[in-house]
């Protein structure tokens, strides 16, 4: 068992409406990744993954703010400190984040070069310019990125070759945790098959110890991470390794997730796809009981009444359900 | 449903031409600015077909919708509807054309009058196919089959506005106001990209039910050639403004030809086979 | 549209900004009914009489009724009135070189040994060598006034009789009376104009006058920008290019200078207040025309308006449900922006002389222009036309105030968390 790089637990986060109305966003989430692997988080939108991340670098700004939890990063908890000390000193070495729209924070006006200039003096401030130089020439001949890009403008860059330069110069310090928000999902097919081979790259030449990778898309997941975590309303729902979790899926709601993918491939054709019915819960008055009662076909009385908590029935396999995993593979044989 | 309705119905047979585009072309700007958007293409669309036109974002996909639902104009190029040439060039013209083909876009948010009733919509349908004598009562009823076909309720819906309705209920919404115009052609745009992986299923399968009931044909726009092979008969691959291939989907989308489709295909993560990374 | 109703009236900025426009506007409305005067009635007959109020004289006097004996400085309060620390000044000098006082044993703020030393010291009949004539008259001036007000034997009131004066009664100089007791008495709250009007009255009327004139530029404007701005944006093409080349000649020729050669043009006699406000209106279209057709050309390509298309409905009617609902808010917007422009446009012209051409009617920009021509800033009569400055102030402030707050309902980019 590895070094664990980052572990949260019991971490609640919320947000403030307008009318100063509590939204969990983030309720009650635990999670650890040891070095050298990756978490895939899947979920629909408004299920609070993009807010988990936010969360989870520690970085909080309203309407978003921290309610209760740790977030330790190789035993360290930064889950009380201050934004302007988690920019200082977590943020770029500790964690890096990169967001669906990473690619255009690059300011037009502004070679790359001066960018990785940036995140290297915030934590650095003795390096020189050649010392930076060489280093990043270096970091971007091992990604297989044109070192020419440096002496460029954002804007001369395509959309994919920028989303690749935000992705290395972000990672640039080798970070302990990368925390990849829908990173892809802006681009053409193909720039993103180049993004997901750089993300597999920096894991595997060490450049980043760990990924949380954050997509709705779950064929994409299934070829990043090792494992994967499916949340619903806030909370995690699922929780296993990556094969696992899209062939054998034990929640009805991954269940119904897995079920719904669909890939250009043989015999994809004539499987039916699942669906299923209604929408999720309004975040600002959850339900009671398990929040996927409403919609699940196996729902009993109970399940409206009862707070399921997370059962896990397997070393690094977790679901919040009130039934049986014995039951709930039977149901499903069954169904099929 | 009208006199004019059934009699189209007679004359079109499954199989039959029902659309046909010989040598279209767009170009939007001149000068320096010239772009053209969509290069001579040609296609032919049968009735009661579900077709996939696939293309990367600016492939020029959505141009060759507008041009096929007439909301803008062709460069050059002959477009044939039902064996003839396409006439659209009065407003009375236009509605007609509008009878037989209708369209379900990507954005439910955005495909929506936030300020007018989720009512004032379907009733406009009912008043598009010359059904507007009919009394009040039996509006209701049409609406609430309409309604009934997509799963919804039209008593929960009446007098609510479009807001109050989640993205998965309004493309539903969509697809019932189809159902009450029963086009022969549907062009759908998009029409779950922006809907939940939950919801997506759903609505697929209530757009190919509906292609059975009424014999319609469904031009699917879409950039997700995964989605292209689960619902069509016939694949477009689109790359630049012009069809680099196309066929049935299984022959397009397993045995890809053109290097263009074979690249695509290959970029899409795959599940049951490995998806090589080596290739880019 | 109910529901942003309510949301509007949840923006501090809007509410603040309202119930100012309302304080103003409601005192614009109500004052005159509780004023004793006409707006337009030049009731003083003197140019800028200073606020206050004004007791008649004769009434004063003749009430003997409800007379009071009050014990106090009258006579120092006199002093005080009647001489200035100049002249102060000059009656110590006059002291200390010809009285024989020592130097710095009298001063200014001891009145009373002052007067003393002065009426005990002072001869009027010395000549003094190398004091001009003048100077000496005017020491004479000074004695007579000190002893005028010293006097405390009471005015005497005399009638016209038949055989000369009768001497009718005395008034004591510490007698009092109630100012109610007054039958005439006049208060002009900020004072009066050069016209002897009465200047709140005239401003309440002038706030309505300038906010119709700009409630009428505002609509005009706003009503032809929207209309282009709503065909231009819609349709365009060639209808697009034609008004977006009018627009833009009407933007490039600066639309002050316009104005004032359309007003120079209006021959005076017919320069009234609703003409000026017309000729606002047609200068100040084009960036209403301008932000609207930018609105209308990006909500064009929005698939609610395909959709519309599709269901076959005409331009006119796509326009009308389709487009306008979603620009209401804007517009609503800027018709308030046009109102605060337009109510600055009529003050800048009419400052220029270039307003409604007219003394019957009063606007706030007249009222600065009849200051300015009529010295009010020279002769020191702040209240001709600080008021009017004030109430221009804050009327366009609590117009740009809501604006903002609807700003910040309409477009939740602004909002902040």
């Amino acid at each position: 068992m590895g070094k664990v790089m980052l572990e949260v637990k019991e971490l609640t986060t919320k947000y403030v409406t307008r009318f100063n109305e509590d939204v969990y966003a983030v309720d009650h989430v635990s999670l650890k990744i040891e070095e050298g692997k990756s978490l895939g988080i899947a979920g629909e939108s408004g299920c609070g993954k993009s807010t988990l991340a936010l969360s989870l670098m520690g970085y909080y700004f309203s309407p978003l703010h921290y309610t209760s939890g740790d977030i330790i990063i190789d035993g360290v908890n930064i889950s009380g400190m201050k934004p302007d000390e988690v920019r200082k000193s977590i943020l770029g070495n500790e964690i890096a984040y990169i967001p669906q729209a990473a690619m255009n924070a690059l300011n037009p006006t502004q070679k790359i070069i001066r960018f990785v200039e940036d995140v290297i003096h915030a934590h650095d401030p003795k390096k020189s310019k050649k010392e930076i130089y060489d280093m990043a020439v270096e970091r971007f001949k091992v990604l297989g990125l044109p070192p020419e890009v440096l002496q460029r403008h954002a804007v001369e860059l395509s959309g994919g070759m920028k989303q690749r330069t935000v992705i290395a110069i972000s990672t640039i310090l080798s970070p302990k945790v990368l925390i990849a928000d829908e990173p892809s999902s802006a681009l053409d097919v193909t720039s993103q098959k180049m993004v997901i081979k750089m993300m597999r790259e920096l894991m595997e030449k060490g450049f980043i110890k760990s990924m949380i990778f954050i997509t709705h898309e779950l064929p994409l997941l299934y070829n990043v991470t090792d494992d994967i975590m499916v949340m619903y309303a806030g909370q995690i729902v699922e929780k296993g390794s990556a094969k696992e979790m899209v062939f054998d899926p034990v929640h009805p709601y991954s269940k119904g997730l897995m079920g719904s993918i669909i890939v250009p491939e043989a015999g994809t054709r004539e499987v039916k796809l699942e669906a299923i019915p209604g929408t999720p819960p309004n975040l600002k008055n959850p339900p009671d009981g398990c929040r996927f009662a409403a919609r699940c076909k196996y729902a009993k009385l109970e399940c409206r009444t009862y707070d399921v908590p997370e059962k896990e029935f397997r070393d690094g396999r977790m679901y919040r359900c009130i039934h049986d995993v014995e039951y709930l593979k039977e149901v499903y044989g069954r169904d099929e | 449903m009208s006199e004019k309705m059934s009699e189209n119905k007679v004359t079109i047979k499954k199989g039959d031409s029902v659309l046909k585009g010989v040598g279209i072309t767009r170009v939007f700007g001149y000068g320096k600015s010239r772009n053209v958007a969509v290069d001579k293409v040609d296609f032919d669309f049968h009735a009661g077909e579900v077709i996939s036109i696939v293309g990367e974002s600016g492939s020029g996909k959505t141009t060759i919708a507008k041009m096929i639902l007439g909301l803008i104009g062709v460069t050059e190029g002959e477009m044939y509807y039902n064996g003839q040439p396409r006439d659209i060039s009065s407003h009375k013209k236009k509605k007609e054309y509008w009878q037989g083909i209708q369209a379900v876009f990507q954005d439910p948010f955005s495909s929506f009058n936030i300020f007018n009733k989720i009512d004032d919509l379907l009733i406009d349908c009912i008043n598009l196919m010359g059904m507007k004598h009919k009394s009040q009562e039996e509006k209701v009823e049409m609406m609430t089959e309409a309604c009934s076909f997509v799963n919804l309720k039209y008593a929960e819906l009446t007098n609510k506005y479009p807001f109050e309705l989640s993205g998965g209920q309004m493309q539903r919404l969509m697809i019932a106001r189809i159902f009450l115009m029963k086009p022969k052609i549907l062009i759908a745009d998009e029409p779950t990209s922006m809907v939940d992986a939950c919801s997506r299923a759903t609505i697929l399968d209530m757009l190919l039910k509906l292609r059975d009931e009424i014999d319609m044909t469904i031009i699917f726009i879409t950039h997700d050639i995964g989605l292209a092979y689960y619902v069509s008969d016939t694949v477009y691959i689109m790359e630049h403004g012009k069809f680099v291939e196309s066929g049935s989907a299984e022959s397009v989308i397993i045995t890809p030809q053109a290097a263009y489709t074979k690249r695509l295909i290959s970029d899409v993560p795959k599940i049951h086979e490995e998806w090589d990374l080596s290739t880019v | 549209m109910l529901h942003q109703i309510k949301q509007v009236f949840r923006s501090p900025k809007f509410i603040v900004g309202f119930i100012i426009f309302m304080i103003i506007l409601l005192m614009a409305i109500f004052y005159p009914l509780i004023s004793s005067v006409g707006p337009m009635q030049s009731i003083s007959k003197a140019p800028f009489t200073a606020p206050g109020t004004y007791v008649n004289i004769e009434d004063a006097v003749r009430d003997t009724g409800g007379q009071l004996t009050l014990e106090l400085p009258i006579v120092e309060n006199r002093i005080e009135d009647a001489l200035t620390a100049d002249e102060k000044q000059k009656m110590i000098t006059w002291l200390e070189d010809n009285g024989g006082v020592a130097a710095g044993e009298l001063s200014a703020d001891d009145i009373e040994t002052l007067i003393n030393t002065w009426n005990s010291t002072y001869d009027p009949t010395l000549v003094v060598q190398g004091m001009l004539t003048s100077a000496r008259e005017e020491y004479k001036r000074i004695d007579i006034r000190v002893k005028s007000v010293l006097s405390v034997t009471g005015v005497t009131i005399a009638e016209q009789g038949e055989d000369g004066l009768e001497v009718t009664g005395t008034i004591d100089y510490k007698r009092f009376i109630n100012v109610n007791d007054v039958a005439n008495t006049f208060t002009f709250p900020l004072g009066a104009d050069n016209f002897g009007r009465d200047v709140l009255t005239e401003l309440t009327s002038a706030i309505l006058t300038s906010l119709r004139v700009g409630l009428i530029a505002g609509l005009i404007a706003t009503a032809i920008g929207l209309a282009l701005g709503l065909l231009a944006g819609y349709v365009g093409g060639l209808v697009d290019n034609l008004i977006t080349f009018i627009t833009n000649l009407f933007t490039v020729i600066p639309s002050f200078v316009l104005l004032i050669l359309i007003s120079n043009s209006i021959s005076s006699s017919a320069r009234g207040v609703e003409v000026v406000a017309m000729v606002i209106g047609f200068t100040a279209w084009p960036w209403t025309c301008r932000s609207v057709r930018s609105q209308v050309i990006s909500l064009r390509n929005r698939d609610h308006v395909n959709l519309s298309k599709l269901s076959g409905h005409s331009m006119p009617k796509i326009i009308l449900r389709d487009i306008l609902p979603y620009v209401a808010s804007y517009v609503v917007m800027a018709l308030i922006l046009q109102i605060s422009s337009g109510i600055l446009a009529e003050a800048q012209l009419s400052m220029l002389g270039l307003g409604p051409s007219t003394t019957e009617v009063a606007t706030l920009g007249l009222m600065m222009n009849w200051s300015q021509k009529f010295s009010a800033w020279q002769v020191g009569a702040w209240w001709a036309f600080l008021p009017v400055i004030l109430s221009i102030a804050f009327i366009s402030f609590s117009l740009n105030l809501m604006n903002t707050g609807l700003d910040q309902v309409f477009n939740p980019q602004l909002r902040d968390s």
